[in-house]
């Protein structure tokens, strides 16, 4: 196909697809006017009943945890497949000279890896009650790693992320949410994922029950999943083929 | 002017599904499917705003009844912002072995892809015949 | 509707544009970094904190890394 039978084509299904689309859109709510009873009702309970201050954490890994762990399973799929298609095809083991040379760079980077991974772990931990979470504490900390290998060298980046054990942090994350959802039918008797733990002081790091359980094991399975992409594509690149 | 966030939502779908469509090179089209992949999020957002209303995040004793900006969609979208760069990823290690395999990374029949200096790029046969072909 | 939304929308459309616009995908990893700050800017006026730190993280650190690592891996055999 030429292109310019392709961009015709392209034309043509897209002008149809738009009429859709804008079709569709006339029917969503005004913009600011969103009247949706189930976010208006989680707002003014998740305080009471979850004893949190985040209320979208408190959706994530609460009220709707369910969702939440489909997307843990999701993600950690799609590392265990890069992982195969990486791992497999890769040969000779010819390594590429990696220092990097400027001082500046180093210094900085290095200074700026600690910074990085506490602050991911930070935003990590307080996900329930400041704007934050595992997923977004989990890339941040893996992030931080990654430093190590941009202003350092590949070794010390390696010798930070052992695969085996990352490996196994990366199952034990997504196994221990599924172990604390069966606790809620096990202990409370009655739905997966239950909020079964004792809700502690609002406000507190301590509080939220299966909420902070849950939230640290995403971000365990998050940071793990990125620190284990991060190391298959370094692996790649630093395998001269 | 209310309309404005919903057609930011068509504009990006369109401007990534336009940039997947005329993509000569395969890295290209996994950020273009990026692209397309952010309106989803501006979508969700936009449908989930309510006026003069803040962040759900009630600390430091902000009453409850004052009411919120929808959690829902939020939460919907910040694992899906996560999942995505891995599943980007994936679609990136793909691409890798497609290139291991064939040695290109555009779908070129005509015309050529000089527009890439970094990458040179024989045109003349597609992908798909060169991966039949050479295989290693 | 506030004017600095108006500002973030108008900037995120102008900043996806960009991005498929840049045919030399390094070039368009660098564009990616910043439309990505955008959309962070405009999740901020959505009154989205947690969407926005979500989207920093990734935009600024974790697609360019893989981005640039699988494009420094593809350009050696040229």
């Amino acid at each position: 196909m030429s292109p310019r039978v392709r961009l015709g084509l392209f034309g043509v299904s897209a002008a149809v697809l738009a009429c859709l689309f804008v079709w569709a859109l006339t029917g969503l709510p005004q913009f600011g006017a969103f009247q949706g009873e189930y976010g208006r009702i989680l707002n003014s309970a998740a305080g009471p009943e979850r004893h949190v201050t985040n209320v979208v954490s408190a959706v994530t890994f609460d009220y709707r945890g369910f969702d939440t762990l489909g997307e843990e399973v999701l993600l950690f799929t799609a590392v265990m497949a890069v992982a195969l298609l990486l791992r497999e095809a890769r040969s000779g083991d010819e390594r590429r000279a990696d220092a990097v040379r400027s001082d500046v760079v180093r210094a900085v980077g290095l200074f700026a890896v600690g910074p990085t991974v506490v602050m991911g772990l930070y935003v990590a931990a307080h996900g329930y009650l400041t704007p934050g979470g595992g997923f977004q504490g989990g890339v941040a900390t893996a992030s931080g790693l990654v430093l190590l290998y941009a202003a350092g060298r590949y070794r010390a980046y390696r010798a930070a992320s052992p695969k085996t054990l990352i490996d196994f942090a990366e199952g034990t994350g997504v196994g221990t949410y599924v172990v604390v959802g069966l606790a809620g039918i096990v202990v409370g008797g009655s739905a997966f994922l239950e909020n079964v733990v004792e809700l502690g002081v609002k406000g507190t790091l301590a509080s939220g029950g299966t909420i902070a359980i849950l939230n640290a094991v995403s971000g365990l399975a998050v940071a793990s999943a990125c620190v284990l992409i991060f190391h298959e594509f370094l692996e790649e690149l630093m395998t001269a083929k | 002017m209310s309309f404005l966030p919903y057609a930011l939502a068509a504009w990006l779908f369109f401007v990534g599904l336009y940039g997947i469509v005329t993509s000569r090179h395969l890295v290209h089209l996994v950020v273009c499917l990026g692209v397309m992949q952010s309106s989803t999020y501006v979508l969700l957002l936009a449908i989930g705003y309510r006026t003069g209303k803040k962040a759900p995040i009630f600390t430091s004793g902000v009453p409850t009844k004052v009411g919120a900006v929808d959690p829902v969609v939020q939460a919907l979208t910040l694992t899906d912002v996560v999942v995505s760069v891995v599943a980007s990823a994936l679609i990136l290690a793909l691409v890798i072995e497609i290139w291991k395999r064939s040695g290109k990374l555009c779908r070129c029949s005509a015309p050529p892809c000089s527009a890439q200096p970094a990458i040179s790029c024989p045109h003349g046969s597609t992908t798909s015949s060169r991966l039949r072909s050479r295989q290693p | 509707m506030i004017p600095l939304q108006v500002v973030a929308i108008v900037l995120v459309g102008l900043g996806g544009l960009a991005v498929v616009a840049a045919r030399d995908p390094l070039r368009q990893a660098l564009v990616l970094g910043v439309y990505g700050l955008t959309l962070v800017i405009l999740f901020v006026v959505l009154q989205a904190p947690d969407v926005a730190l979500s989207e920093l993280v990734v935009s600024t650190v974790a697609f360019p890394f893989i981005l640039f690592t699988a494009l420094a891996k593809m350009r050696d055999r040229e």
